[in-house]
């Protein structure tokens, strides 16, 4: 990361932490309130810039309730909510 | 560095090469506003900008009677090829593993 470097003096990058959590298991909210999850494994694969994600082994729930699986997913980065790290 | 390098064996090192790798296969993708698109990934962009093939459009219609009972209607929609604009897009998912 370009950006990471020259604001490392204080306080830590956001992006440091994306970088962090790749191939972990984490829960990714959309501003619609669907959340992908985490709970069987959705793994992050990748995050750019836009905070675009790639995730592996992921659920959607939807008001709580599981609607769908899928094996790979890319997600627009404007809809991500938050991610959380499991 | 920070150019687009366009090499065909790259990993999926960033999330687009996700979307890369679905060129030519049939994609799930979830739009904005309860739409659902399947069809063959013909071409995409950096703003997610997507050209689809043989789509199958799906439509989620909440239906309010007058008891105020709320239905589920789904409505489907069939385009030979489909223009879809970025902004709408919410996920996109290779359909043979889903």
């Amino acid at each position: 990361m370009e950006n990471g470097s020259a604001t490392q003096g204080e306080g830590r990058d956001p992006s440091g932490f994306l970088s962090e959590i790749i191939g972990s298991s984490v829960t990714v909210k959309l501003n619609s309130g669907v959340v992908y999850k985490g709970t069987v494994n959705c793994e992050l694969q990748s995050v750019d810039g836009y905070m675009n994600i790639a995730l592996e082994k992921t659920e959607e729930h939807v008001n709580g309730v599981k609607k769908r699986s899928y094996g790979d997913a890319f997600v627009r980065g404007n809809n991500v909510m938050y991610i959380s790290a499991d | 560095m920070a150019d687009v390098d366009d090499g065909a064996a790259a990993p999926v090192s960033e999330p687009l090469d996700l979307v890369r790798l679905c060129l030519d296969e049939v994609v799930f993708v979830k739009l904005r506003g309860d739409r659902e698109l399947k069809g063959r990934l013909h071409a995409y962009d950096s703003h997610c900008n997507l050209v689809l093939g043989e789509v199958q459009e799906t439509v989620y219609v909440v239906d309010e009677d007058d008891d105020g009972e709320e239905t589920v209607k789904t409505i489907h929609k069939k385009s030979e090829m489909l223009f879809v604009r970025g902004d709408s897009v919410v996920l996109i998912s290779p359909q043979g593993t889903s």
